[in-house]
């Protein structure tokens, strides 16, 4: 594959240098020592100019047939959907709008490729033209800009309505752990002041807040599909960022603050190994994962499909390995789960 | 006031013998000759953008082959890449750097830098800038803070790598990571002196836009080239100060203990001292100046395609006024839009609502600009020089890099592709691209005027450009597939997911490209230095324009003009314009510079 692409290149590269040493020779024929350009220049170049909106075209194209499928598979989340149909929407309109200036802005180019004797057309103003492309941008863009800030407002509008799941992301150099608020739902007060790590405090709960006593400290992140949980992120030292693609869901960690995201999973891990797409992904990656094992090098074992937490705002040296990874289960599987973890209280007292 | 100004420089006119006496010192390196500050600006800009480009393809090499030890890391990187590895701090290192070189040294100083200072008073009718002492301080404090940046390539610990935008706590904790110490200081102190020294520029381009136009050089009869300078320094002076505050808000973290960014950090197994403080307000800072830097970026390579689009199409820009209005509404709403590099930076989502609104207006000017550019080709007489192909070139990149900005303006859509590889697409083509494509124009366009009538070699010229513009488009198309399927920017390596496994091949197609594109820049280098000692003297208008500083003689001298300063007498875009008959107003010539009195019964254009 890889040695198609580079192939690819080095051809296009190689009709690149042929075509330029067609234009270095047909120049020096005439021995012409200006270096302004000629009609041959204008000629070569304005042909070159055509070809050149063939080349965006067709990157365009090779790019969507071969890179479409690395996409990421459908949202996994409720107010996904809403955001992948905005998202298209708008792509729709950039296509247009590029596929059509772009063949204008070249078209032109080699259309009225300068020759000796012709006059260009002294053309200073029109204000009409100007108004119309100034209302339609105006127009396009108010639809875009009031549907995007409905479904933002939707987004962000993080609230206790329908029963949420409180979840505590927390960042460090350079992991998560997740803290669940327990029975009550209730998260007990924290603040990195009280991290006690010889005490298993290792998220710097107070220990007086009773609150506090049946959080749940985990390493990876459950959640029971169709249910919304309400995320609130802390970081102990730098920015991280909390990036969940599958979810379309990203806030980042700030130090000092609590940030918070809502979302509510629509599609459980299993049913997800399913969706055609991810089958297809989870197929191809294992291929180049088994060539990797057949030349006995690392990073070659099988791959299952999982979600995944990111970190994506950068935090140091192993930024790019900071993650934790997020299982989303029926209610009853997700009780199973909870039911196994010790509480903050428990923990506490078996290191004591 | 032109008036006033006219008879200024009339009376340093007669005492103007007096300038001849010149030593090395005074004419090569402390010169007060805006000529020649621009040349010590361009030049100094082209050495950081080649190390700052060399840089790229290094950590380019490392994403497209990860953990692979190639002899070249080992050469330049020495420790950092122990058995020809690169280390994953010096990965972080080489972003960073890359990212403020290209962006303040290169695009900042090195094309708003050079020609600001060769046009505005060579398209204006003045002798000098107001101030030419103030002018090559602004030089020499952009020197010292190049050096000062180099210099901390070479620190024990490393350079700055907490990214370019050098967010606080990581850039301000030692212990976060090995850059954040002395390479982080010397990143903050480079950077305090770039700013002083943009802003005496800066100062010094408004006066002299505002002071010193010749007799006749109404604003609107202004090249669109010196509008684009004179807002853009307008923009630099208001928010480069602001980032001089951040600046030195995190000195004081850093050094002494302040907790203006700082806040409930437990780092390293202890709890540090800082309260009270929040690293969004860093963020607000920066991006004050961040996103108007865009701007400042962009603005002088635009105003500098409406200068060589319209020579080489023969024809008026299209729309002059509607122009000089897009700059200023960009100017503008560049300032309030700061905002949407922060939708999800925990700050209170109604302000990100408003940042949308502000953000896709800004979409409004720029697609008007686009528009006039387009109409400016159309039923031209287009002479493909290699200036006009980095134009036309910077208009396609311009459109492909702006309309993902639609999505990044969008808060709802900016959720998922922040801070990914969608983001690194959209602004490497919409500002870097572009403004590299107008530094170019500029350089082809304007070199006979920076080297005694000399000129480049067209057709090195044409192999420049088109390898380039090939290569972009398959850097940065590509980049785009691989931001949507969620991989994050400023990773090491990408190994860590499996999910990512099969973007491998993308990351060595732009990487193979990378490699190309950088190569084709050592053409240009070549072109460029021996054009200097060997470039064949062309006429002294080449590209038959308009604007004044053609009128001016090959070999350069203080003042620019022998005898007085020519009066302006019509705009800068008479090319093609006909008479009642259809025929040309000067018999024989398409374009009346404006030097040319308006003829009998010839219509003046917009005023």
């Amino acid at each position: 594959m890889t040695t198609l692409l580079t192939l690819a290149v080095l051809v296009l590269v190689a009709v690149a240098i042929w075509q330029m040493t067609k234009i270095f020779e047909l120049s020096q024929l005439k021995t012409e020592d200006s270096q302004v350009a000629n009609d041959e220049d204008n000629k070569y170049n304005g042909y070159l100019l055509f070809a050149f909106l063939i080349f965006i075209y067709g990157i365009t194209i090779f790019s969507f047939w071969k890179y479409t499928k690395v996409l990421l598979p459908t949202a996994g989340s409720a107010h996904g959907a809403e955001y992948d149909s905005l998202m298209l929407v708008s792509f729709v309109i950039i296509f247009i709008v590029q596929t059509l200036t772009q063949a204008l802005l070249h078209y032109f180019g080699y259309k009225y490729r300068g020759k000796k004797g012709n006059k260009a057309l002294f053309y200073a103003d029109n204000d009409k033209l100007e108004f119309i492309w100034t209302i339609i941008p105006v127009i396009v863009l108010a639809g875009l800009i009031l549907w995007g800030l409905y479904t933002w407002t939707e987004i962000m509008d993080i609230n206790d309505e329908d029963d949420p799941i409180i979840v505590e992301l927390y960042a460090q150099q350079f992991n998560w752990t997740a803290r669940y608020a327990g029975a009550d739902n209730v998260l007990g007060g924290a603040n990195v002041r009280m991290i006690d790590i010889d005490n298993a405090n290792i998220l710097g709960l107070d220990e007086s807040d009773s609150y506090g006593a049946d959080d749940i400290l985990v390493k990876e992140l459950h959640l029971p599909v169709g249910r919304k949980v309400n995320f609130k992120m802390r970081s102990q030292d730098v920015l991280h960022s909390a990036y969940m693609p599958h979810f379309r869901a990203q806030m980042n960690c700030v130090p000092g603050m609590i940030t918070e995201f809502s979302f509510t999973p629509i599609t459980t891990t299993a049913e997800m190994r399913l969706d055609p797409d991810v089958v297809d992904k989870v197929k191809r990656t294992n291929a180049i994962r088994a060539k990797r094992a057949a030349k006995g090098e690392e990073n070659s074992d099988p791959w299952e499909f999982d979600y995944i937490l990111l970190c994506n705002k950068i935090c140091g040296k192993s930024h790019y390995n900071m993650q934790m990874k997020i299982i989303v289960e029926t209610e009853e599987e997700y009780n199973e789960w909870l039911k196994g973890q010790q509480t903050f209280k428990q923990t506490v007292a078996s290191v004591q | 006031m032109s008036a006033t100004a006219h008879a200024q420089v009339e009376g340093h006119d007669d005492d103007h013998g007096h300038h001849h006496k010149e030593t090395f010192v005074t004419k090569y390196i402390f010169s007060t000759d805006h000529k020649m500050i621009s040349k010590q600006y361009l030049i100094t800009g082209l050495i950081m953008g080649t190390i700052g480009i060399a840089m790229s393809i290094l950590f380019r090499m490392q994403l497209a082959w990860p953990g692979e030890s190639f002899p070249i890391f080992e050469a330049v990187l020495g420790k950092w890449a122990p058995g020809g590895v690169m280390d994953a701090d010096i990965y972080l290192a080489l972003v960073t750097i890359h990212g403020t070189i290209m962006v303040f040294f290169v695009l900042t100083a090195g094309l708003s830098g050079t020609f600001s200072n060769l046009l505005i008073p060579l398209q204006i009718g003045a002798r000098d800038m107001a101030s030419g002492f103030l002018n090559m301080v602004s030089y020499w404090l952009f020197f010292l803070s190049s050096v000062i940046m180099l210099c901390s390539l070479f620190v024990e610990a490393g350079p700055a790598a907490a990214g370019w935008t050098i967010y606080p706590p990581l850039s301000a904790l030692p212990m976060a990571q090995p850059g954040s110490g002395m390479g982080m200081t010397l990143w903050l102190v480079s950077m305090a002196i770039f700013i002083a020294s943009s802003l005496l520029g800066s100062l010094n381009y408004i006066v002299t836009v505002i002071n010193l136009r010749t007799k006749g050089m109404s604003m609107t009869r202004l090249p669109l080239t010196i509008w684009a300078f004179f807002v853009t320094a307008i923009i630099g002076v208001v928010s480069f100060p602001v980032l001089l505050s951040a600046a030195l808000l995190l000195i004081m973290d850093r050094s002494f203990g302040t907790s203006f960014f700082l806040s409930d950090i437990f780092i390293q197994g202890e709890v540090l001292h800082y309260q009270g403080g929040s690293p969004v307000l860093y963020e607000h800072l920066f991006w004050f100046l961040g996103h108007p830097e865009v701007y400042i970026v962009l603005l002088p390579a635009l105003g500098i395609t409406s200068e060589v689009m319209s020579t080489n199409a023969r024809k008026p820009i299209f729309g002059y006024r509607a122009m000089i209005a897009s700059i200023i509404a960009i100017a503008f709403l560049s300032t309030i839009v700061w905002g949407h590099h922060m939708f999800i930076s925990g700050m209170n989502p109604f302000l990100g609502s408003v940042f949308t609104f502000t953000t896709l207006l800004i979409a409004i000017p720029s697609a008007v600009k686009s528009f006039n550019y387009i109409t400016t080709l159309w039923k031209g007489n287009l002479q493909l020089n290699p200036a006009m192909l980095f134009s036309i070139g910077l208009v396609s990149t311009f459109i492909t890099g702006g309309l993902t900005g639609i999505v990044l303006g969008d808060s709802t859509l900016d959720i998922n592709v922040h801070d990914t590889y969608f983001v690194i697409a959209h602004f490497h083509l919409v500002m870097g691209i572009s403004a590299l494509y107008g530094l170019f124009a500029g350089v082809y366009h304007w070199f006979p005027k920076m080297f005694e009538g000399k000129m480049m070699n067209k057709n090195l010229g044409y192999i420049h450009f088109w390898i380039t513009a090939v290569c972009a488009y398959g850097v940065f198309f590509p980049m785009h597939f691989v931001g949507m399927a969620g991989v994050p920017r400023r990773y090491y390596e990408n190994t860590a997911f499996p999910m990512f496994d099969e973007l491998t091949d993308v990351q060595v197609l732009m990487t193979v490209f990378a490699i190309i594109a950088a190569a084709a820049q050592l053409v240009f280098l070549y072109n460029f230095i021996s054009s200097i000692f060997y470039g064949k003297k062309g006429s002294l208008n080449p590209w038959k324009s308009n604007t004044l500083e053609w009128t001016t003689p090959h070999e350069h001298f203080h003042g620019n003009w022998h005898g007085p300063i020519p009066e302006v007498h019509r705009w800068a875009y008479d090319y093609s314009k006909v008479d009642a008959n259809g025929e040309y107003v000067i018999p024989g010539q398409d374009y009346i510079p404006q030097t040319v009195a308006l003829q009998d019964g010839e219509e003046e254009m917009h005023h």
